[in-house]
């Protein structure tokens, strides 16, 4: 089932009266002329100006569409020979968040991808994309792993966050989340993190301690979802666009705070309108970084990565 | 336990006392909602004489309470949030910052420095959750990051007394940094073989159990403390289930493996010291 948010309806609508005059044009085959070109020229146009000014709410709807390619979507379009790796060795292995080697032309690396579901089996099995502490350790796990191999590591986030459930506070899901970040910092291979949709806060932070964090043009990274902000600070639905906006959740805000290193580009009109061809972009963001990373040392990987986020943060005295 | 009632009735107080009353009279408290004389409550370290209850304490309080007399010596004093984001472009948030400043007399939500305890010396940072709810931004962890790289280059142990309410919502993402940058803090100070010990107070939640308070060599928290990394309101919503009686409190905490021991304030002094004693004997 296809669908369709609010802003994206003008352009579909146009898209489809194009297409229909095309099919018109062909089954006739009557020549409509240069009507028709224009028309042709001048869909790229309206849909550039549609996406190049979406307000933050919007991008966080197009993060969360229900058709955008999911982590493992990329990983399966991006990587060879992935050898998934399952299990926290404690108490059990958590969907939502999955692993393994892989390989990226001719590097062997270990990608660690969040999953979301298509359909409600599918969401069950991963629940809805909120990761348990078994998520978290079994990404450590892993990631040690990889330190060990000294082959770099690739984190895919698109969370709604860490889940919020009885199960989770009893296994400590925030002791789960405070070891990844502790002890990301100490591997001496490199991490690579990129946000491909939704940024959900500690959640999605516990596997992107990375020495560079990327973003998708139409993904968000935030401290607290836009509704959760305006529920508490303005105690109204009506407050999320403006939440959404006072957040500073978007990549461009994102690049400029210093959170984020770089946008990844996505094909116009987002991710979901071209999965193969947003594939292909991240791939290119993803070899680019791989390149200069693996240039360095495992100290400098370790030293950049601290002065990384020991520079995060605006003080006033 | 001092003896309450043993004392003459001044001011009986025959309706509910207020916030504003001038010190010395009585206060409710909090939990079994008992009146008690301020100077008792204050003479008991803020522990209800009547029900054991630990009501919150002010960092100044607390650093007296866990150091040597006038060991303290503080850092960074004069870091202040700023409103970075321009947090809803309206202004609030620093006018909020103000406010808040004048009203606790602090700066911002956590005060660090150097002590000793039984002339063992230590590094020291105490949250006050009166400012803000002592949410971290980019002050609480900037300070924080800064004692415990202090402590690491001096080889001294971190303790830190604990209680948020989690990020500080108007600093978005840069708050949410926090949480990596703090405990890549102490990753470090780990490496360099040095102890560190996290002291949970009512409430724990958030950012700060997500890092931090959940990183501790030693764990010790205040008896019924909520220490959690979702709220038990979010978890109930999120999921309609019936939530365990004592959820995400000490007990509940020590009893599934999370922290190390409950310790009575009025124990915490003999027990800190305890620690950094077994921690110095064979440097």
């Amino acid at each position: 089932m296809a669908v369709t948010l609010e802003f994206e309806k003008s352009i579909i609508e146009l898209e489809e009266k194009v297409a229909a005059l095309h099919r018109f044009s062909q089954e006739r085959d009557i020549d409509l002329g240069p009507g028709l070109a224009t028309l042709d020229t001048k869909l790229p146009e309206v849909r550039r100006k549609i996406f190049s000014s979406l307000t933050p709410w919007e991008k966080v709807q197009l993060a969360r569409h229900p058709q955008r390619p999911h982590p493992k979507d990329y990983v399966d379009e991006i990587f060879t020979d992935y050898l998934e790796l399952c299990g926290d060795r404690r108490y059990g292995d958590d969907r939502a968040i999955v692993g393994g080697f892989a390989r990226l032309s001719q590097r062997h690396v270990m990608v660690i991808a969040t999953q979301k579901g298509r359909n409600l089996k599918q969401n069950m099995d991963v629940n809805f994309g909120y990761a348990h502490p078994e998520g978290y350790r079994k990404a450590l796990r892993l990631m040690q792993l990889a330190d060990k191999a000294r082959v770099p590591v690739i984190t895919l986030v698109d969370t709604p966050g860490a889940y919020p459930g009885v199960g989770a506070a009893e296994r400590h899901i925030g002791e789960s989340i405070a070891v990844n970040l502790r002890e990301m910092f100490r591997l001496a291979v490199p991490i690579l993190s990129i946000i491909t949709g939704e940024g959900g806060s500690g959640g999605a932070l516990g596997i992107c301690v990375g020495n560079c964090v990327l973003i998708m043009e139409n993904a968000y990274y935030s401290v607290i979802t836009p509704e959760g902000c305006a529920a508490i600070l303005w105690r109204s639905a009506d407050a999320i666009p403006k939440a959404a906006q006072a957040l500073k959740l978007t990549g461009r805000d994102l690049l400029k705070l210093g959170v984020v290193d770089g946008i990844i580009p996505e094909p116009l009109g987002g991710a979901h309108r071209d999965p193969v061809g947003a594939a292909e972009l991240l791939k290119q963001a993803i070899v680019r970084q791989l390149d200069q990373l693996c240039a360095m040392s495992g100290a400098q990987l370790q030293q950049a990565r601290y002065d990384r986020f020991r520079n995060l943060g605006v003080v006033g005295v | 336990m001092p003896s309450f009632h043993a004392r003459p009735l001044q001011n009986p107080p025959t309706d509910s006392p207020r916030s504003d009353l001038p010190a010395g009279l009585w206060v409710k408290c909090k939990d079994c909602e008992q009146m008690v004389f301020q100077n008792i409550l204050e003479e008991a370290l803020f522990v209800c004489p009547h029900c054991d209850y630990h009501h919150p304490v002010a960092a100044r309080q607390r650093i007296a309470m866990l150091c040597d007399k006038n060991s303290f010596q503080e850092h960074d004093a004069d870091l202040v949030s700023v409103d970075a984001l321009n947090f809803a472009d309206d202004g609030s948030y620093a006018r909020k910052i103000k406010e808040t400043m004048t009203k606790t007399g602090l700066r911002d939500a956590v005060v660090c420095g150097n002590a000793t305890l039984n002339s063992l010396p230590f590094a020291l940072g105490v949250m006050d959750f009166r400012f803000f709810g002592a949410s971290m931004g980019s002050v609480v962890g900037e300070k924080l990051t800064r004692l415990i790289e202090w402590a690491t280059a001096a080889r001294y142990p971190v303790v830190i007394v604990t209680a948020s309410g989690g990020a500080r919502m108007q600093e978005g993402t840069l708050s949410l940094m926090q949480m990596a940058k703090t405990s890549g803090a102490l990753m470090r100070h780990d490496e360099a073989g040095l102890p560190f010990f996290a002291i949970l107070t009512n409430p724990t939640t958030g950012g700060v159990t997500a890092s931090f308070a959940s990183l501790g060599d030693v764990i010790l928290a205040e008896p019924k403390a909520l220490i959690g990394f979702a709220g038990p309101r979010v978890i109930k919503q999120t999921t309609n289930a019936e939530l365990p009686k004592d959820f995400q409190t000490s007990e509940y905490l020590v009893k599934h493996g999370f922290i190390d021991r409950i310790t009575h304030r009025h124990k915490l002094r003999a027990e800190l010291a305890a620690l950094l004693t077994v921690f110095s004997t064979n440097r």
